[in-house]
């Protein structure tokens, strides 16, 4: 039972990786480093997170629960894209650093999510709590309720933010490698100055990069808030910069992204359920033994990363502000 | 005709920016102010901006405050002179603290040999990054995300298996969650005062504040007067002309993220050897070790610049304190993220500048600039002709 748990788990907490890191993919793809990945999923989180309690405050939300999460995943998603776009216009149109837009983005997002918590909730209300209701259970789908392997690892801990990040993974697939956009948007990360003599508008290219990266980068953020249980505290405790981890793992492909995040929320899991599971070792004479766990899956990325970097290859023109009347 | 030096000048232009971009980012914090409780925003932004003087004592905890944070910021421009982006300034930090508190606790030594102890710690730390960049070419960013969180964990760990760090093991007590208070544990350990504390009538203040500024004058020296300096700065603007004009890259990757590591393990050790913080266990990466990075921005990554912005980081956040309760302190993080992002504009802005105050001289400029391209292209006449003749 308890692997149905962590199997369980590891998919809550893969889901707002791949989401961020395939965000982060399509804005480097395109050419922009995007280190504001973080403060994206923290202003797409504080968006969602008062819509679904000013729905339940307002006491409507419990009676459509997926319909509202549907409406708070856009929210997300909607808020990322407009935060991003400061990213975009300082990095795009004034061909600022990127670098420096990302961490001044980084820096207002938890700031300005704090100050909006206690605007919108009143003095010292440092948590946006979220309803309940929003889990999918097997009695909201209309099922009877099960206890065995397969519902425990379904249901467990299901929210709509896994289907859909099922959905963006496939709809990413094929958007970067089927369609014309997304040929057109990968010529402009690797070199801009053959894609502009072809008559493709690499600053709109750019600015369509950014923008998914902040809609994916934003519903991240909802989803990150769902699967830490307890709320929305301002803060994503550094999965913008993991998610960008795991883009570099993933060496900028979608599928290696998914796989990548998989493994790493697994590592993750593992540590935090390390006194449970029988035939980890244990460290009896170590005191707060745990931290070893929590280590692991840092380490073992590091490890990864270093035995693969010789196959790692990161879009060319990434970080380089495109200049047309430059050659 | 009066020509001005171009560096200077090009100096006066960039710090201009930067004043022109803290100007700005305060009005936008003045309007903020203004949207979330009107009746008080003037008297709030008054206090962002005076608090820090007001008292002796509030100038105490500004150059106290400012002294981690200089050593932060000049960490990551060092780093980002040659073409390194250091964000595990913060672990760095963390094992500065570490090592000192370990030194100055567990080892019993006098607060220089702990300074030191800081210094090789984050050195240490900086190495890693530098050394997965240069030879096995993983992403410096990457490697300091993931041993920001390694360091933690393992900092954690490690005061948890030593008890003689901790507080309960010098005074009866039930905290366990943090290390002990240097005045019961070693008072040899904590940094002179230097008769700085009853000048300005303040716990606070210790010669970390020096101890900082000289460590930024030894950098700008290091960057601006030396071979070294002038070998890493070439591997920040083009690592592959500079390997090509015989500059080894790889070790100056790995040398500058070292110094840069031990910049911030001193910044970790100058704040936690003060005697008046003691290092929690903490579930969440520390703050100073980021807000190294909008200091550094905000100076351009020059050296001396990071004295000035580290000291005008501190002096609004100790305004940003006064602030409450009618406010949140978080509004100067709004501020700062507002200079910071404004200062990403900074060609744009040089380029007002120097339409603005600067005509004459750039007239000047572009007047010799045109002769230049006159004399050139007199000379590609003269060398056609010379090829037609020939």
């Amino acid at each position: 039972m308890i692997f149905a748990d962590i199997l369980s788990a590891t998919v809550l907490f893969a889901v707002p990786l791949l989401l961020v890191a395939l965000g982060g993919m399509f804005s480097e793809r395109s050419g922009i480093v995007n280190i504001a990945l973080e403060g994206i999923m923290i202003v797409g989180a504080l968006c969602s997170c008062l819509y679904l309690r000013y729905t339940d405050d307002a006491g409507f939300g419990a009676n459509a629960p997926q319909l509202h999460m549907l409406i708070a995943i856009l929210i997300a998603g909607a808020s990322g894209i407009l935060f991003s776009m400061l990213l975009a216009f300082a990095s795009i149109k004034l061909k600022a650093d990127q670098t420096i837009g990302g961490t001044a983005l980084n820096m207002l997002a938890p700031a300005l999510a704090v100050v909006v918590t206690w605007a919108a909730q009143g003095q010292a209300q440092t948590t946006i709590l979220i309803p309940k209701w929003i889990r999918m259970t097997q009695e909201s789908l209309g099922m009877a309720q099960g206890t065995d392997f397969l519902s425990r690892l379904l249901f467990k801990s299901l929210y709509l933010t896994a289907p859909v990040a099922f959905l963006l993974l496939i709809a990413a697939t094929v958007f970067l490698y089927k369609t014309k956009t997304g040929l057109r948007l990968r010529a402009c990360g690797e070199h801009p100055q053959a894609a502009d003599s072809v008559g493709i508008n690499v600053y709109r290219m750019r600015y369509l990069g950014v923008a998914i990266s902040g809609f994916l980068g934003g519903i991240g953020g909802l989803a990150f808030t769902v699967a830490a249980g307890s709320g929305f505290q301002s803060t994503v405790a550094g999965y913008g910069f993991l998610a960008l981890a795991v883009m570099i793992f993933g060496n900028w492909k979608p599928l290696n992204i998914l796989g990548a995040s998989l493994f790493f929320a697994l590592f993750k899991i593992i540590g935090s359920y390390a006194g449970s599971i029988p035939f980890l070792p244990q460290f009896d004479t170590v005191k707060s033994a745990e931290y070893i766990y929590l280590m692991l899956p840092y380490i073992v990325t590091m490890i990864v990363l270093i035995l693969t970097s010789k196959k790692s290859r990161a879009p060319k023109a990434e970080g380089i502000p495109y200049d047309k009347s430059s050659r | 005709m009066k020509k001005p030096h171009p560096r200077f000048s090009q100096g006066i232009t960039s710090l201009m920016a930067s004043l022109l971009s803290v100007a700005i980012g305060l009005l936008v914090g003045l309007a903020l102010l203004y949207v979330l409780n009107a009746s008080h925003a003037l008297t709030g932004f008054g206090k962002i901006l005076t608090t820090g003087l007001a008292t002796s004592e509030k100038l105490a905890k500004v150059l106290y405050q400012a002294s981690p944070l200089m050593l932060c910021g000049l960490s990551v421009a060092f780093a980002f002179k040659t073409g390194l982006f250091n964000i595990g300034a913060t672990g760095q930090y963390t094992m500065g603290a570490f090592c000192a508190l370990s030194a100055a606790i567990a080892l019993q030594l006098p607060w220089y040999v702990a300074l030191l102890f800081a210094m090789v710690g984050g050195a240490i730390l900086g190495a890693i990054p530098g050394i997965c960049k240069a030879l096995f070419n993983v992403n410096e960013v990457i490697t300091s995300i993931m041993f920001n969180w390694i360091t933690m964990y393992a900092v954690n760990l490690s005061i948890n298996n030593m008890p003689m760090m901790l507080t309960n093991y010098w005074a009866k007590s039930s905290i366990k969650d943090r290390t002990a208070p240097l005045l019961d544990a070693n008072p040899a350990a904590v940094l002179p005062k230097g008769g700085l504390d009853t000048l300005m009538n303040s716990n606070y203040i210790n010669i970390g504040i020096f101890i900082a500024v000289i460590a930024a004058v030894i950098i700008w020296l290091v960057l601006q007067k030396t071979v070294f300096g002038y070998e890493l700065k070439a591997c920040g603007y083009n690592r592959h002309a500079s390997q090509y004009a015989g500059i080894n890259a790889k070790r100056n990757i790995i040398l500058s993220m070292v110094i840069a590591g031990a910049l911030s393990g001193l910044g970790g050790g100058v704040y936690y050897l003060s005697g008046t913080g003691q290092y929690t266990l903490i579930k969440a990466l520390l703050g100073m070790g980021f807000n190294g990075i909008p200091v550094a921005l905000l100076a351009s990554s020059n050296p001396i610049g990071v004295i000035l912005s580290s000291l005008f980081v501190s002096y609004i956040q100790v305004g940003g304190d006064a602030l409450q309760p009618h406010f949140i302190k978080e509004n100067i993080d709004i501020i700062i993220a507002a200079i910071i992002y404004l200062s990403a504009f900074a060609l744009l802005m040089k380029g007002w500048i120097a339409k603005l105050f600067l005509r004459n001289s750039l007239e000047n400029a572009n007047a010799e600039i045109a002769l230049e391209t006159r004399l050139e292209a007199g000379n590609e006449n003269a060398a056609v002709k010379k090829g037609e003749q020939a």
